[in-house]
């Protein structure tokens, strides 16, 4: 049976990538013909079974998948109320779900005969992600992040540099994601011919936003049949952190039409909403424009993009993949945030319990999750996507708490 | 008749081709602004582009995204640029004077206001660059509405198809972007540009205009040879950054260009 929301199924975006008013190809016309020729190679590989066979194959033997479903018992205990399952993203190679993407995109790459990758990265695992399939495929990799995150992600630098991956330093704006992304845009339109462009989250003009969602959509795919085969039903709740929002959309696509499934998706609140210091456009934004896309944007009346802040890298984005803002608005996922001082919270917490160190930007979800689960019932279920490993934190965390490593 | 027509058919007429000067509003103070335009009309400008600063400016390259975060510094915002708009308007009821932007301060603002107040303020054509046609739709609404002229770009990327249907709904002039790249680049390719030029002349009734790496009296008159205007941004708003008289500097720019200009025959190829 059909959510009530969609009657025949949901059915987002239409061919021209809109999910209703969001979403859409807000792009400079230098870059319509390049978006149109992703998007029929797009169309014609999904159609193909051999196509997905490939996909299926390198994410078993190349990342390690399927990622284990866990009980996290201690957790749960510690905290009280509902079971806590996580998704275990962070045992994927390279340690985040931002692989499961990379090695779609990359075969998209190789098929247009493209021999140069470009990436934006924010906390950095998009860029190793990206950094390890173009190594792996003998393909040039740039990768553009802000001079603010390579300060704070300096592991993450230092290995995408070992594969072989060029990292430009944008020091423009912010300093961060959205400036990133902003540089990488104006590479793609100066190298159109010989670059592919892997965008990392469920952002940026159509195609980008559905291909991103359909690589990443193996994680709720697993997850449903997982959770089917441990506790014999569907989950009563799933919780996932919305930066750009890949991660979440991965783990709530296939569970859209489960009417009893509800869906959870936590947004960076920093300092604490009332500031102003964080990065939840989904809870205090409103409708705009910009990196290509229609959807919810922190920005200030008169439309200029604001300057966000998170604890974690990967949430510090003033804008949200266009189907989140479509699924608030439809209130077929609720929305909510952790602060900082939360998200730390919950990767200590987990780190202790369960001898898991979390990425600060899953410390989210952690955090979000922590909070919904005290007040369900001992039987209810609910899964967590723990979309990446915490190692490249340990240095901002010590430093946070004054420790110097 | 718009202001952005007569303008070009007194140039056709005259046989020359068109300069067109690009300033980003408010950059490097607000007060700067107007008396630069002026300085501009003076110094043989025909048509005049003024930027809308924007926190994103995606399309564009290093010297004008300098120029709208000094602007931002300044708090300038659209309603601002208008005010601007119009104070220039006061003075000067010839020359057309086309807003270019991103969507969102557009989209933030109203576009029905935004149309509305823009034409109060005596702006006569729009481009935004980044709201290729199939998005257009609400803005083309208000802009009509408003007896605006929506500009569109061409690229070397569009294909055939495209430039037939871009030239089936632009207004004004079309501006074709002599490059793959962001403004102020440097590759600018003139057999290559002379070829996309015959294919757009043959869907296009309106003027055409080339900009993205105009920097010398040697490129303007290379791009005045196929075009019926001539863009110049990046390499005017260097100039002005540089200089201490920043008058002197964009008239001497822009004499510069418009002897290069001159010395080109005029393709004749508009209406």
């Amino acid at each position: 049976m059909p959510h009530a929301s969609f009657p025949g199924g949901y059915r987002w975006p239409d061919t021209e990538g809109h999910f209703e008013e969001y979403g859409g190809r807000f792009v400079a016309e230098t870059l319509i013909r390049p978006l149109d020729e992703l998007a029929a190679v797009y169309r014609e590989a999904r159609e193909e079974d051999a196509f997905w066979k490939a996909f299926e194959e390198d994410l078993a033997h190349y990342v390690g998948r399927p990622s284990p479903l866990y009980f996290a018992q201690c957790l749960s205990r510690e905290n009280g109320g509902a079971q806590i399952w996580l998704k275990r993203e962070d045992l994927n190679h390279t340690g985040a779900h931002k692989i499961n993407n990379t090695v779609g995109q990359a075969m998209l790459a190789k098929r247009m005969g493209k021999t140069r990758i470009i990436a934006e990265t924010g906390a950095g695992q998009h860029g190793v992600a990206s950094a390890t399939v173009s190594a792996r495929l003998g393909l040039q990799c740039v990768v553009y992040m802000g001079s603010e995150d390579i300060e704070r992600q300096a592991p993450n630098v230092y290995r995408m540099k070992m594969l072989g991956a060029e990292v430009i330093p944008v020091t423009s704006g912010s300093r961060t994601l959205k400036d990133a992304l902003n540089e990488a845009l104006r590479d793609w339109v100066t190298h159109v011919e010989n670059t592919f462009y892997i965008i990392g989250s469920v952002a940026g003009p159509a195609p980008y936003p559905e291909m991103v969602r359909d690589f990443q959509a193996i994680i709720g795919r697993e997850a449903r049949s997982q959770i089917q085969e441990r506790a014999g039903r569907l989950p009563d709740l799933l919780v996932a952190c919305v930066g750009g929002g890949s991660n979440a959309i991965g783990l709530f696509h296939p569970f859209l039409d489960d009417p009893d499934v509800r869906m959870l998706g936590v947004e960076a609140a920093g300092l604490g909403l009332e500031t102003g210091q964080h990065a939840a456009p989904l809870a205090c934004g409103r409708a705009g424009v910009l990196h290509g896309n229609r959807t919810y944007l922190m920005e200030d009346e008169a439309g200029q993009i604001l300057a966000t802040h998170s604890v974690s890298a990967g949430l510090d984005y003033p804008g949200v993949g266009p189907e989140h803002a479509l699924l608030k608005d439809l209130g077929r996922v609720e929305y909510t945030s952790a602060t900082d001082e939360e998200a730390l919270q919950a990767f200590h917490l987990l780190t202790r319990t369960e001898g898991i160190i979390p990425a600060l930007e899953s410390a989210h979800a952690v955090a979000g999750a922590l909070q919904a689960a005290r007040e369900m019932p001992e039987d209810a279920i609910v899964v967590v996507n723990l979309s990446g490993r915490g190692d490249k934190d340990i240095d901002a965390v010590a430093r946070r708490e004054g420790l110097s490593l | 008749m718009s202001r952005i027509a007569g303008r070009f058919a007194q140039l056709q007429e005259a046989g020359r081709t068109a300069l067109v000067p690009y300033l980003t509003a408010g950059d490097p103070e607000p007060a700067a602004t107007v008396p630069l335009l002026h300085t501009l009309v003076r110094a043989g400008a025909d048509l005049i582009e003024l930027g809308v600063p924007f926190s994103d400016p995606m399309a564009d390259g290093p010297v004008i995204q300098a120029a709208c975060e000094r602007a931002l510094a300044h708090q300038v915002r659209l309603r601002d640029v208008l005010d601007m708009a119009a104070e220039f308007r006061n003075d000067d009821a010839e020359t057309p004077l086309i807003l270019m932007g991103y969507a969102n301060p557009i989209v933030a603002m109203g576009v029905g206001t935004f149309a509305e107040q823009a034409a109060q303020a005596g702006v006569d054509g729009v481009l935004v660059v980044d709201l290729p046609p199939e998005e257009a739709d609400a803005v083309r609404h208000a802009l009509i509405d408003h007896e605006l002229d929506e500009i569109f770009l061409l690229a070397p990327t569009t294909t055939e198809t495209r430039i037939r249907q871009i030239c089936g709904q632009a207004k004004g002039f079309l501006y074709y972007v002599s490059l793959r790249g962001t403004t102020g680049a440097d590759r600018l390719d003139m057999e290559d540009v002379a070829e996309r030029m015959k294919c757009i002349r043959t869907h296009a009734t309106l003027p055409v205009g080339i900009g993205f790496g105009i920097k010398d009296a040697d490129s303007a008159a290379r791009a005045a040879e196929l075009a019926d205007a001539v863009v110049v941004g990046s390499a005017l708003i260097d100039r002005i950054q540089a200089a201490t008289d920043p008058h002197a500097a964009a008239t001497e720019l822009l004499q510069d260009l418009r002897a290069g200009i001159d010395t080109a025959d005029h393709p004749g190829g508009a209406p």
